[in-house]
């Protein structure tokens, strides 16, 4: 734990260094940039403009001398808010893992949002547009596929499999059954005159309801994750959330384009169901073509390993972009294309390229998650509500009792064909897991404007994810403490239930034909056969069938013997392994803690200042927060130094 | 067919087993009982289900045939066809509370895992031997692995489970090794109406 902390100390000061030499570069901008006018639509950034008079540091233009300082931040500056904007994001999440109680308790989504509060206040009040993030092109074009992707990639198939059943009935019929449901009964409290919202009509009702009935996948992942539940509970969840995405983009098409018309006929709601399938194979389809195009690729780049990954994320971004394309339901399309996708590929490509590939999804998905909840919190504040008391409690009562008997009447009609049916407390966990996110935003905020309440809209929106988030997301834990849901161990790696599971499989299988039954188990060895006879002899480069037990084997094996290369640190790290193990640091008494903790805040709040200060045009603002933040910087770099020195210093004493 | 009793006495039968079936279930396992047995006599031989061609390209096929017939027997009536397939009944929650006194069900968790534990375990000495173990994995993973390659699998295998050092697993660590597992709901057919 010392050695940590000398670490810790160590990388505070280079972090320390890094944000005095970013906020100089960002000092003497605020003076020098022009805010340029907003574009229309809703792309983040603004085009550089050279600020009068050009590059210059010193004020006389006339003077022929060659400028041996100059700068030009109108150029760098649209990447360099990107970065600080990641980064400030990053530091936040490495300000919470500081403290390992505040992440058990409370999701890290609840934590992100409520800095983005802070943030979006700050820049609230002096005046400052944050960068839309969550318009319609930024979010579903950059921010949302990573994170499907993620999901997507790391999917436990064997489970997924046994109940795509179940979870395409939940995601199908229960968003349906939830949006109508909520649409028609928001539709008669509008008619309620002492609510004032009576110009409302069926049809933006309805369109509400479908945006806001969706769960959102965002969300429920990073709640999921981190708490335990059965195996079957934790894939309809999972499977619901990602799988919806095909009944919400029909909802959604087909209301806004009836929300113009005053009428509706029932030839646009049989169309409506013709093109639910559309969008539903269609997105399945094209991730199936996509995935294997990728694997099929993958077999010739034996020459070329280091670009090796780059094929995965490409055909899995033109997978979502083609769906895209044809408005068909893009997540599905990505998720699709990464579940056939990896099987092949991971037996294609080399060790380094699979690690690369997994660690580089998984960085890009949370990186994605980070900014999403960060920029929900920032642009709660920023944008223009409309408070409307009965409307807003009012959607949030009809969606927590609409998904509850959403949940109890499907379930009742599923559970005969579930081999393991759900019991009361499964069905409560699933009904309380309906989290909605920043998806549901992302669609309200693109609303036409030719839909009158739209700000209301917005509000209720927020409403909605920020009680689901935060209520619904910090109690979740407890809650299955408390009602002792059943968990799945998922840590199961032994050689022993590999072969055991391998046996009782084969039994099943063969006790089933026995009985002349058909199951998915006959469906699964069924495919098994035929990946087996063709589509490995075409997609995997080097076909020596090789089973699940023995790839196991040589994984353990492997494990083992990286574990005892290991010693006291998680990682094996570069150079650093023969130096740690020569001291020994006493422990770190809980003050230290707690100084980690503000410095990481304060630097935090450091870069954020930076951030409004290379935006802020009067000069008198910037030089007051120059000097705050200069003082706080200097008082950071002195405690950081105190520490480090009074660490080493014991041990040199010791 | 030649058998002389009705369905409703083995629905009886198999209620005192604690093998709650239904009607439906029982005539429908019965047809297919009956349509097994080729020679009409009211029980089947080994020939009979090795006809059935997904089980005879099944890697533990054999073994599973086996499991039907009691020790030394070469036929089986539908009596203990119906008693090992009662194996394969999921557990229902309201069965969990039952009364402690009474005899275990067939298909309870420790029921199931002995079934399983019997498919390795031939020679019936109630531990899994070295060559048990080789002789099933080398069913279930194929040709393409050397022995040298197998053998240490096996051996790692042991390994893990043995925890009183004979060099077998016995019934007692195999519960151990699989007490993560779901094994009621991997071990369970739901029987169609």
């Amino acid at each position: 734990k010392g050695h940590t902390q000398l670490r810790l100390s160590q990388m505070k000061l280079a972090v320390n260094f890094l944000t005095i030499g970013l906020v100089i570069l960002s000092l003497p901008c605020g003076s020098y940039t022009e805010i340029p006018p907003k574009p229309p639509g809703s792309v983040t950034v603004l085009p550089p403009v050279k600020p009068a008079g050009g590059p210059q540091a010193f004020p006389d233009a006339e003077n022929s001398n060659l400028p041996v300082f100059t700068m030009d931040y109108a150029r760098i500056q649209v990447p360099f808010e990107v970065t600080l904007w990641v980064l400030l994001a990053s530091f936040a999440k490495i300000g919470f893992h500081v403290y390992h109680k505040i992440t058990f308790w409370v999701p890290e989504s609840c934590l992100l949002i409520s800095i983005g509060l802070i943030v979006g206040a700050i820049m609230h009040s002096v005046h400052e547009e944050p960068p839309a993030v969550l318009s319609y092109n930024v979010f579903f074009l950059f921010m949302l596929p990573p994170i499907v992707l993620e999901s997507g990639y790391f999917m436990p198939t064997r489970p997924f499999f046994e109940n795509v059943g179940t979870v395409l009935w939940f995601a199908v019929v229960g968003t349906l059954w939830n949006s109508i449901g909520i649409g028609m009964s928001l539709y008669a409290v509008c008619q309620i005159e002492a609510f004032e919202v009576q110009d409302i009509n069926l049809q933006e009702n309805m369109l509400f309801a479908a945006i806001i009935s969706a769960v959102d996948p965002v969300a429920v992942l990073s709640v999921f994750e981190d708490v335990s539940v059965n195996e079957q509970l934790y894939i309809v969840v999972f499977g619901e959330c990602l799988f919806n995405d095909a009944v919400t983009v029909v909802l959604y098409n087909m209301f806004i384009f009836v929300a113009d018309m005053p009428v509706v006929e029932p030839v646009d709601v049989f169309l409506g169901v013709a093109r639910f399938f559309v969008v539903g194979l269609g997105g399945m389809g094209f991730g199936v073509i996509f995935g294997f195009v990728a694997s099929f690729t993958t077999r010739f780049t034996s020459n070329v390993r280091e670009i090796e990954p780059l094929f995965i994320f490409m055909y899995s971004y033109l997978a979502y972009l083609v769906a895209e394309l044809f408005s068909i339901s893009s997540i599905m399309a990505i998720v699709t294309c990464a579940l056939t996708m990896k099987y092949y590929v991971e037996e294609n490509v080399s060790q380094r390229s699979c690690t690369t590939i997994r660690h580089v999804v998984k960085m890009l998905g949370t990186i994605s998650e980070t900014l999403i909840f960060f920029f929900l919190g920032v642009v709660t504040i920023t944008t223009e509500h409309e408070w409307n008391w009965g409307y807003i409690m009012f959607t949030l009562l009809l969606a927590l009792v609409w998904r509850g008997l959403g949940v109890l009447v499907l379930t009742q009609i599923i559970n005969p064909f579930r081999t393991i049916p759900f019991n009361f407390k499964d069905q409560f966990i699933l009904g309380y897991g309906g989290l909605r996110g920043a998806i549901s935003f992302a669609l309200v905020f693109t609303l036409p404007d030719s839909i009158g309440r739209k700000k209301l809209f917005l509000t209720t929106t927020i409403c909605m994810i920020m009680f689901t988030v935060f209520i619904q997301g910090i109690s979740i834990r407890p809650l299955i403490e408390f009602i002792n849901v059943r968990r799945t161990n998922r840590n199961l790696e032994t050689i022993n239930v590999e072969i055991h599971s391998r046996l009782i499989e084969h039994t099943i299988a063969g006790v089933e034909d026995l009985c002349g039954q058909w199951s998915h188990y006959y469906w699964k060895d069924k495919f098994l056969k035929f990946n087996n006879r063709i589509l490995r002899k075409i997609l995997i480069r080097d076909n020596r069938a090789e089973s699940s037990i023995v790839a196991l084997y040589k994984k353990l094996e492997l494990q083992n013997a990286m574990e005892i290369l290991d010693t006291v640190s998680g990682d094996i790290n570069a150079g650093s392994s023969i130096v740690s193990l020569q001291y020994v640091y006493p422990l770190s008494p809980s003050s230290s803690c707690s100084l980690s903790l503000s410095l990481y805040f304060a630097l935090s709040l450091i870069l954020l200042l930076s951030l409004s200060l290379a935006c802020s045009p009067s000069l008198s603002l910037s030089l007051v927060l120059s000097l705050t933040l200069s003082c706080s910087l200097f008082c950071s770099l002195f405690c950081s130094l105190s520490l480090s020195l009074s660490l080493s210093l014991s041990v040199f004493v010791h | 067919s030649g058998s002389n009793f009705s369905t409703i006495t083995v629905c009886r039968e198999l209620h005192e087993m604690g093998f709650h079936v239904s009607h439906s279930q029982i005539t429908r396992l019965y047809s297919r009982f009956t349509s097994l047995d080729k020679g009409e006599n009211g029980t089947l031989s080994r020939e009979d289900f090795q006809r059935i061609p997904e089980l005879a390209i099944n890697p533990l096929g054999d073994r599973i045939i086996n499991a039907f017939f009691p020790e030394g027997e070469d036929q089986v009536n539908f009596r203990g066809f119906m008693r090992t397939l009662a194996h394969f009944r999921p557990i229902e929650d309201n069965e969990k509370n039952k009364d402690p006194t009474a005899s275990e069900p067939l298909n309870s968790r420790t029921n199931k895992l002995l079934f399983a534990f019997q498919l390795y375990d031939l020679d019936r000495d109630d531990k899994i031997s070295r060559d048990e173990l080789l002789q099933v994995l080398r069913m279930m993973v194929g040709v393409n692995i050397s022995d040298e390659q197998l053998g240490s699998i096996a051996d790692r295998t042991i390994q893990e489970a043995d925890q009183n050092g004979d060099n077998s697993i016995s019934f007692n660590e195999f519960i151990k090794v699989l007490e993560k597992v779901d094994v009621e709901q991997k071990m369970s057919i739901r029987f169609l109406h």
